[in-house]
């Protein structure tokens, strides 16, 4: 597949990126961002096939596929590997490939310091996944302790290496955007002119900055509690197991927000271009990403209503939660107002943009109804989590992943994707999606504990379901690989601004030369002045313009 | 600023900038980005002491008979650290205004000063009454002040690196210091860390 690369020839590029190029050490955004993004769909699939065996494991009541011990370590590594390995990775693929181009700039702020947060990604899951060979972890993507530090100690250590390594490199790719989107913007481009996703970026790397670091004390905490005797968290010795449990979802609950705000973004990106339609509510769209991740940063206990955390902070978390509803409903509401009287076309990224819209709202509604004291601690532990956060992850960032990667396929490789297999990869998409995740809602409020191999038999009917739904899903990733790698290879050559969009990552070539741009580029309209008619509507995208003055760009 | 400097400037970003001219023209983004690098260590800082405020209200015997920490010394270490942050300080000042001299003296200095607060600490640890388990106070102890020791060695690395490089007459200058000031940022950091810690480790 890689070595058809070279044969990317564009007229527009001085020097072409070499096949090779992608293996190495490598300071350019764009490669950087190609290797986040194949490396984070790797382990995309290796978290699938885990899934794959607990959904074969669950759909009798018995435990007759894995041993219950064996299953432990599966669900958690499943859960590591696709929050750790494939949905925060994959934002930072996006935020790597897309930020300099969509401001302007030839690299990102810190090139060498992007190349090392990239190869800090493969040892640490090559580590993780390492841990099967010496017991993995078992107690859940979570680790509490005590019971973190009472079952299989090499795997668990290695779980915590391998969480900072990946939490390092999360960090100083967060740096970067953050320096890069504020202060490496062309002259014209103020922030209310920025594209969403960038906007988005910043809300995420601000999360990220916050947030992981503590998730780092917590763990190094846990490692004395693990290796060195230390009682911190461990109540046998007079430690306290709920402040492990505060620290790790002070990074945990904003870690939601920094799996879906980029995706989000590329949302907000994805659907004006196929609609070719404004966003609808420019500010307000920006402005809620900001005030999504300030209110994530005060609502982590609501994890923790059955922690035996006091009735006041009960309160406090359960409203301080109800209250993201809004900012998030109104990216919705923007959303739709977009799509409203739209020139829609239905392609792929537009398939999957709705399904986002339409899976996500269903997590995000069950997630204020968990977001209630009362209603949480019936369904705390169940199926009905489950069913929730796979809604807002698959649902939200997973459509989101695949969106973007239809959306930006043509421009990161040069070459058009199949449009009728992309179609059928979203239709196997949803439809798998719903049969696995929506009977789950129905388990949990029966009462079927999660994490469990075994099961009430009377269960047995609707996880027969969830497994069907999960074989659907398993099926329709080919489609969507053969897709993508037949299309890289073989597809036909892509215009450089095939979707005609306005944003300045389509005005430069596909894929853009190895400095982005011949010139520098010039905003010649807002990033979303479609169709407006007068003096804003220019459909530069048509025939690039350059004022004849490039030079005098001042501010 | 004409297009074409901006355009220049944007160019270097990536190399050195400490070797481009125009350099003083445009902030210099490696600032920036060790701003943010400060705010992501503090919030390691400010997770751990938020773990030792909160165990420290919940569990019932805080510094068991034995485990009481000696004052004096880490008195001093805390006046020689804090003292360090304004010679230090000193030495930035000597570069801004061209002096090589200066800086290498008050870097000097300031590199002594880290070496005997890390001296005094490990002269701390080994006399020390109680050890790493001994209780939960003991573990707080040791895991906070020796990860704030790290740091302490970390900028004595970085103070060593600017002292190494300053020997090279040119490379610092009016202009061109990002290793001084960044050098000079983290110790302050480290050293506001340590006042905090001192108060929630040692008085409280």
């Amino acid at each position: 597949m890689t070595e058809t690369l070279t044969e990317l020839s564009n007229p527009h590029t001085h020097e072409e990126r070499r096949w090779w190029h992608y293996f190495t050490f490598c300071t350019d955004h764009k490669v950087i961002g190609i290797q986040y993004l194949v490396t984070s769909f790797m382990f995309y699939f290796i978290g699938g096939a885990l899934a794959g065996v607990i959904r074969t494991e669950l759909a009798t009541p018995a435990s007759d596929v894995v041993s219950p011990e064996l299953y432990n370590q599966i669900f958690t590594v499943h859960a590591t590997v696709m929050i750790f390995l494939w949905i925060v990775p994959a934002g930072a693929a996006f935020g790597n490939y897309l930020i300099p181009l969509m401001i302007g700039a030839k690299d990102m702020a810190f090139p060498t310091l992007n190349a090392i947060a990239f190869w800090l990604i493969p040892p640490g899951g090559i580590l993780l996944l390492s841990s099967f060979f010496v017991g993995a972890p078992q107690s859940g993507w979570t680790s509490y302790p005590p019971l973190s530090l009472l079952a299989g100690k090499p795997g668990e250590f290695i779980w915590i290496l391998s969480l900072l390594l990946l939490g390092t490199s999360s960090i100083l790719g967060a740096i970067n955007f953050m320096v890069t989107i504020w202060k490496m913007r062309i002259p014209r481009m103020d922030i209310h002119s920025m594209p969403l996703f960038c906007w988005a970026m910043i809300a995420t790397s601000a999360l990220i900055l916050l947030s992981t670091p503590v998730l780092a004390g917590a763990l190094i905490l846990l490692a004395f509690d693990l290796i060195a005797g230390t009682n911190f968290f461990n109540p046998a010795g007079g430690g306290d197991p709920v402040v492990y449990q505060h620290m790790f979802w002070f990074y945990s609950h904003p870690a939601v927000y920094i799996m879906i705000l980029p995706f989000f973004g590329a949302l907000s990106e994805i659907l004006p271009v196929h609609a070719k339609k404004p966003i609808f509510g420019y500010r307000a769209i920006a402005y809620s990403s900001l005030i999504i991740s300030f209110l994530g940063l005060i609502v982590w206990a609501h994890h923790m209503f059955t922690s035996g955390v006091p009735g006041w902070l009960r309160m406090f978390f359960m409203i301080t939660t109800m209250i993201i509803a809004v900012p998030t409903g109104i990216k919705i509401f923007g959303w739709l107002g977009t799509l409203w009287g739209g020139k829609i076309s239905f392609t792929t990224p537009m398939l999957f943009g709705m399904g986002l819209i339409s899976a996500f709202l269903i997590g995000g509604l069950t997630g204020v109804m968990v977001a209630s004291v009362p209603f949480d601690i019936h369904v705390h532990d169940t199926y009905f989590i489950v069913a929730h956060l796979h809604y807002v992850l698959f649902g939200g960032s997973v459509l989101g992943i695949f969106a973007a990667t239809y959306h930006w396929f043509p421009k990161m490789t040069g070459r058009m994707y199949n449009e009728f297999w992309g179609r059928v990869h979203f239709a196997m998409t949803f439809v798998g999606l719903n049969l696995t995740f929506m009977p789950m809602h129905e388990l949990g409020l029966l009462g079927m504990n999660r994490r469990v191999a075994m099961y009430d038999p009377r269960f047995q009917n609707l996880n027969l379901l969830c497994s069907f739904g999960t074989l659907i899903l398993a099926i329709s990733t080919f489609p969507f690989i053969i897709n993508m790698v037949w299309s890289w290879v073989k597809g036909p050559k892509a215009a450089n601004n095939p979707w005609g969009g306005l944003t300045l990552e389509w005005q430069t070539s596909s894929p853009p030369s190895i400095e982005n741009f011949d010139e520098e580029p010039v905003m010649t309209s807002g990033p979303y002045d479609y169709g407006l008619g007068g003096k804003k509507a220019d459909f530069s995208f048509l025939k690039p313009k350059r004022p004849a003055m490039a030079g005098s760009v001042e501010k | 600023m004409q297009g074409s400097a901006l355009n220049q400037s944007q160019s270097t970003l990536n190399i050195s900038s400490q070797t481009t001219p125009g350099h003083s023209e445009h902030p210099d983004l490696r600032m920036t980005g060790m701003g943010f690098f400060l705010v992501a260590e503090s919030m390691i800082f400010i997770g751990l002491f938020a773990a030792f405020l909160i165990t420290r209200s919940m569990v019932e015997v805080w510094q068991p008979e034995g485990s009481e920490v000696e004052i004096l010394l880490p008195g001093i270490n805390t006046i020689i650290l804090i003292s360090s942050s304004f010679v230090m300080n000193r030495g930035a000042a000597a570069i801004k205004k061209n002096d090589e001299g200066g800086l290498r003296f008050w870097f000097g200095l300031t590199a002594l000063m880290g070496a005997i607060f890390l001296g005094g600490q490990a002269y701390e640890y080994i006399h020390m009454s109680f050890g790493l388990t001994t209780s939960i106070f003991a573990s707080f102890f040791y895991v906070l002040t020796g990860f704030h020791g790290l740091h302490v060695t970390f900028g004595l690395m970085l103070i060593l690196a600017v002292l190494g490089r300053s020997l090279k007459a040119g490379h610092y200058s009016e202009h061109h210091h990002f290793g001084v000031e960044a050098a000079e940022l983290y110790w302050h950091f480290v050293d506001v860390v340590w006042i905090v810690l001192f108060i929630l480790v040692y008085l409280l």
